[in-house]
């Protein structure tokens, strides 16, 4: 899928961890936009950085990227502190692709790699412009004004441009925001081939299905940090295990049904108001025990029962359990 | 060092590149020179040869002094948009990521401006300079031959253009629009053309020692500007639009 371009991202995996933030605070004026976060992320991971607008994912990846300065607390990205002395070096190994893709409109696509190349000292720069856009598959399209392109390709160049260094921590801002269905899973499996690589990637995303998809864990932002973890986790952590159950009718005395039986904690109906069929979740502490006496307990209880399953919650799930109500605070 | 200059030249090779591009701004940069030439030049070339030797000497000054014009407004114009453009374009954002510094970043920028600046600059004054050579009156023709502002003004037309140019990055760097940013810069050109056209008119007595004083100055000014635009440019500033913490930025190159 992706063509291998270097190698300089398996070399950071030795050295973890690529990003360490410790107390991380900036303030704007009065304005607090992050405050006191801390997290690590390994060398070669895939971190998913989520929050809602103004959560303060964004000024993060800006002091990760030594493009503004805290207010307070540490940071080391790259194995190198971010701080005055060594901001010129951590930029020559990390890559940022903000969210707008940031081309020049009037030059070609191998015009806007050369000069970025060139900005890097990168040696041998056509070469690297070649392999990088071949890894982005648009090789054929080099000579293409920037500002000719699709929103989607100009994403891919973007991607390419980032690629060009070699980097061994890559950020990604909203990569896929505006991007069609299409266009979105290309830029999935571009960056899957990035982890594939050894690329340690911070992807900030509103997109849970894609950080659920694309990420080793995740961290939850609303202007301090809410939870971080792999999803799996996180949805362990947040949610009792249950069982969703759905009956052709409702139950007359679902308490009766439901009440006593061996590995049941409770239940509650689930919507579907109504003459239809009925849904109950049931919370359970173990679904594998619970399931069979729930389904013998419907059967003798006279119930049509349509369906049991183990419920399933998203990261969506997670992310709303955490920020809901955050929406529009401060960035 | 080599690689600052590759960087610098990058960064000049790109600008120049996105100029080329830009037919408007090219176009645009080419009328005001040709205005500036044809003014001067159409008075010159109605000055009859029995013309009073005052007559001569105030049209002769007129005509040699508002080419000088050119070298200021132009550089200032292109200058004043070469920070405030890019970010209003999204494009500084990933160019600030990469390890070029604020005096490489800002050097490139500065030369791809004066470089053409100061040839079209130059190029105006050689037109004029040869069209009234070849179709003035010879009186007339002698009088601009001869006059001081003509060696004055080859010496002039690069400061001026560098002075221009910094101020317009200087303004570039810290005000959020563009069009704010080009007028202030065309205001932040004009006193050192201003004390020029009191010479220019012997308002002030232009002695060479004043000349070479103001060009002195001039030159200091030019080569230190650098260093004050690059202290001006502070990448928390331009990406945020806010003022900055002091923790990075202060040693950040």
């Amino acid at each position: 899928m992706m063509a291998r371009i270097g190698s300089a991202g398996q070399a950071a995996r030795a050295v973890p961890p690529a990003i360490e933030v410790s107390h991380l605070t900036k303030v704007f004026g009065g304005r607090t936009a992050v405050s006191e976060v801390s997290f690590s992320v390994a060398s070669g991971e895939a971190f998913g950085f989520l929050g809602p607008n103004g959560a303060g994912k964004t000024t993060t990846v800006r002091i990760l990227a030594t493009l503004i300065s805290p207010t307070a607390g540490s940071a080391v990205v790259a194995g190198i502190p971010v701080g005055p002395d060594g901001a010129a070096e951590i930029r020559q190994r990390i890559a940022v692709m903000p969210e707008s893709p940031g081309l020049y409109q009037r030059l070609t696509v191998a015009e806007n790699l050369e000069y970025f190349a060139r900005l890097h000292g990168l040696p041998r720069p056509r070469e690297r412009i070649t392999e990088a856009l071949a890894a982005v598959g648009i090789a054929d399209r080099a000579h293409d004004l920037a500002g000719k392109l699709s929103k989607g390709l100009r994403q891919r160049a973007a991607l390419a441009r980032s690629l060009l260094s070699e980097p061994a921590v890559m950020f990604l801002d909203e990569p896929t925001s505006g991007l069609d269905p299409v266009a979105t899973r290309e830029v999935h499996e571009l960056i899957a081939g990035l982890r594939e690589r050894g690329v340690t990637v911070f992807l900030t995303t509103h997109r849970l299905e894609e950080a659920e998809r694309l990420c080793d864990r995740v961290a939850i932002m609303s202007t301090s940090l809410r939870t971080i973890g792999r999803p799996e986790d996180l949805r362990a952590e947040l949610f009792a295990a249950s069982l969703d159950v759905t009956v052709a009718s409702a139950l007359p005395e679902p308490g009766q049904v439901f009440g006593g039986l061996p590995a049941v904690q409770g239940w509650k109906a689930a919507g579907r108001p109504g003459g239809g069929p009925a849904g109950y979740v049931v919370t359970v502490t173990d679904p594998a025990r619970a399931a069979p006496a729930v389904t013998r307990a419907l059967v003798a209880a006279g119930a049509d029962v349509l369906s049991i399953a183990r419920s399933r919650h998203t990261l969506e799930d997670v992310y709303l359990e955490l920020v809901d109500g955050t929406e529009g605070s401060p960035r | 060092m080599s690689a600052t200059i590759a960087r610098t030249g990058a960064v000049v090779r790109k600008e120049l590149a996105e100029l080329r591009r830009n037919r408007l701004i090219v176009v645009t940069a080419v009328m005001l020179p040709v205005i500036f030439l044809i003014g001067p030049t159409v008075t010159i070339l109605r000055i009859k040869a029995s013309a009073l030797s005052a007559t001569l000497d105030q049209r002769v000054d007129y005509a040699l002094f508002m080419p000088l014009m050119v070298a200021v407004l132009v550089p200032a114009v292109m200058s004043a948009y070469s920070v405030v453009g890019e970010r209003e374009q999204g494009t500084l954002e990933p160019v600030l990521t990469t390890p070029v510094g604020r005096a490489e970043l800002l050097t490139g920028k500065a030369v791809a401006v004066f470089l053409p600046a100061a040839v079209l600059g130059y190029l105006v004054f050689g037109v004029f300079v040869a069209i009234t050579q070849l179709a003035a009156a010879a009186p007339v023709a002698a009088a601009v031959r001869h006059a001081p502002q003509l060696p004055a003004a080859l010496l002039f037309i690069p400061l001026l253009a560098a002075w221009a140019v910094w101020a317009g990055l200087a303004i570039s760097t810290r005000v959020s629009d563009t069009r704010v940013a080009q007028q202030l810069a065309v205001l932040g050109s004009l006193p050192p053309v201003l004390l020029a056209a009191l010479m220019s008119f012997q308002v002030i007595s232009a002695t060479f020692a004043l000349a070479a004083a103001l060009a002195g100055a001039l030159l200091a000014v030019d080569c230190g500007a650098c260093l004050v635009v690059a202290r001006l440019f502070d990448r928390e500033r331009l990406i945020t639009g806010t003022r900055p913490s002091r923790r990075i930025t202060e040693k950040e190159n």
